[in-house]
């Protein structure tokens, strides 16, 4: 147990002060982090005229067309519950704190293509473990909210207002 | 097509260590011990050995390797991508070189300290920025929870059950408890085990997960007209595939069309177009089971039966001996040992032997997969 007294201990590289790990983004990835902290869920597009296809992850060039023109279209931040898991330990130590917690895959409402790897909590800053796995369910309307972990604002989802 | 790799090389070597949770030999000693009980098993002096081939995570380079067992001057070595995915490739690598007269006796290993050394994913500095950045920072940490996700949606879509996945893990520990060299041997398993075992990942609980191992294996291929000179009776290496499909992304293949059609698909239309024969004529199979689900995927994926079929397939004893088509008859890497799939691949060869601990009557095809879920491999064998 840390008191205020004790000098903090930096952090590990890639984590937050409490051991969660933080993203690390590469150069392809990058955008998508700093929209994030712009409070934008935003995916990339191909930025031909023609073609204008969504990717994720993101990368150098389009797959269907080929060009190396890309842009980052705003999404709506809503989607779906595609699937789940409940993690149980042995996990590294700042999740086995909070679990068994989840952690979603979302498909997005404006492309159902694209799934996201996230957390469904019950507000921003709550933790990954605070919604009762009986509301865990395939196909579960979400919405995207951002919190700050560790200075990195990340996406995380709450059950859509029916 | 001037060249066909179909029957014209032979697995005419294996050799294995003890598997254990903690063996006190090096990673190197045991691929070592491996190596060369394979080719004592052949019977082949070892400084005739000129071709190596392994996978990635293998910590023992070739070079350490060559010179350990006194090989010879090698002239083709390989190592495949992707962890788990490239066991059969190693094969496949080595019966191309063989059979375009790159090399003339070829050595495929795989030695492991999973069982008493780090598990990769408790590193936080070994996670990649791709796809890492996507998935670690909410808790999908473990191959566990990677493939827990696509467990729950095929669940879901197809109504499979964990009394389905039981069947799996159920079969394969039924074939351990028959093989005395097993991590399982004598260790038993009950419904009431697995449904009240802890969960690792929910919906995959601690017997929907392979184990943690040490130990080694190894094997020998030549030219189908060496093997004929070859101590023991030759395994021919019918048709061999690798697969990374379209648009894959990984264990974490969310992002594809169809995420529950994994790198088997791929691979498969290859293995069978090659082939002599399709899946109905498979006497015994030896699928890739790091996780319970990667076997009905796999079905699937190898054409054993249809789409969204593959846990039905399980029921009424059909991965048994004696049923439709017995699985994993060393007790895979769930119940005999997890080195990293290269023991399905001798076991395969012991089916078409006639010398497995649970022998399939006449066996004299077998197929032999590799890590479905990442880009794969798979090969054929026929007596």
């Amino acid at each position: 147990m840390q008191t205020t007294s004790t000098p903090a201990t930096p952090a590990a590289p890639g984590t937050t002060p409490d051991e969660l790990l933080l993203p690390v983004p590469d150069e392809d990835g990058a955008p998508f982090w700093e929209y994030a902290a712009q409070g934008e869920l935003r995916v990339q597009a191909c930025a031909a005229p023609a073609c204008g296809k969504l990717r994720f992850p993101p990368r150098p060039c389009c797959p269907h067309c080929r060009s190396f023109d890309s842009e980052w279209r705003l999404m709506s931040g809503r989607g779906r519950i595609w699937s789940y898991v409940r993690p149980h330990p042995p996990l590294l130590p700042a999740y086995a704190a909070q679990a068994p917690y989840n952690v979603i895959l979302v498909e997005l409402a404006d492309a159902p293509q694209i799934r996201l790897v996230g957390n469904l909590v019950t507000s921003p800053d709550a933790p990954l473990d605070s919604v009762d796995p009986a509301r865990l369910r395939i196909g579960a309307r979400v919405q995207v909210v951002f919190t700050e972990t560790g200075g990195t604002p990340v996406p995380r989802w709450v059950l859509e207002k029916s | 097509m001037a060249a066909t790799l179909k029957d014209a090389t032979a697995i005419v070597g294996i050799g294995q260590t003890a598997f254990a949770k903690q063996l006190p030999q090096s990673e190197k000693e045991l691929a070592c011990r491996a190596i060369l009980a394979a080719l004592d098993d052949a019977g082949i002096d070892p400084s005739e050995v000129d071709a190596f081939s392994s996978y990635t995570m293998e910590e023992t380079d070739e070079v350490e390797v060559a010179k350990a067992i006194g090989a010879g001057d090698v002239t083709f070595f390989s190592k495949i991508g992707y962890g788990g995915g490239g066991s059969c490739a190693t094969v496949g690598h080595l019966a191309a070189a063989v059979a375009t007269g790159q090399a003339s006796v070829g050595v495929a290993w795989r030695s492991r300290k999973r069982g008493s050394g780090p598990r990769p994913w408790k590193n936080t500095a070994v996670q990649l920025p791709t796809p890492g950045q996507w998935t670690r920072p909410f808790g999908l940490l473990r191959p566990a929870d990677e493939i827990g996700m696509l467990a729950r949606r095929y669940m879901h879509e197809y109504g499979a059950t964990r009394d389905h996945l039981f069947n799996v893990a159920m079969a394969c520990r039924n074939r351990a408890n028959e093989n005395p060299a097993a991590m399982m041997y004598e260790r038993p398993l009950t419904r009431e085990m697995y449904m009240t075992a802890r969960m690792i990942s929910d919906p995959l609980c601690l017997f929907d997960n392979c184990l943690e191992t040490d130990g080694a294996l190894a094997c020998v291929i030549v030219s189908a007209e060496r093997a004929r000179d070859c101590r023991q009776k030759p395994v021919y290496v019918h048709s061999v595939a690798q697969g990374l499909p379209s648009q894959h992304h990984g264990m974490v293949n969310y992002w594809n069309d169809d995420p529950l059609s994994g790198p088997a698909w791929t691979a498969a239309r290859h293995l069978w177009k090659q082939a002599d024969f399709g899946p109905q004529d498979v006497d015994v199979a030896q699928i890739y089971d790091a996780f319970t689900p990667l076997i009905p995927l796999s079905l699937e994926g190898y054409g054993f039966c249809g789409r969204g079929e593959g846990a039905s397939f399980t029921e009424g004893g059909a991965l048994e001996i004696g049923g439709r088509l017995p699985i994993n008859t060393g007790g895979g890497g769930l119940s005999e040992a997890y080195v990293h799939g290269f023991n399905l691949i001798n076991e395969g060869v012991k089916q078409l032997r006639g010398i497995s601990t649970a022998q399939v009557p006449d066996a004299a095809t077998c197929l032999v997969t590799a890590g479905e879920g990442v880009p794969t491999s798979a090969i054929l064998l026929r007596a």
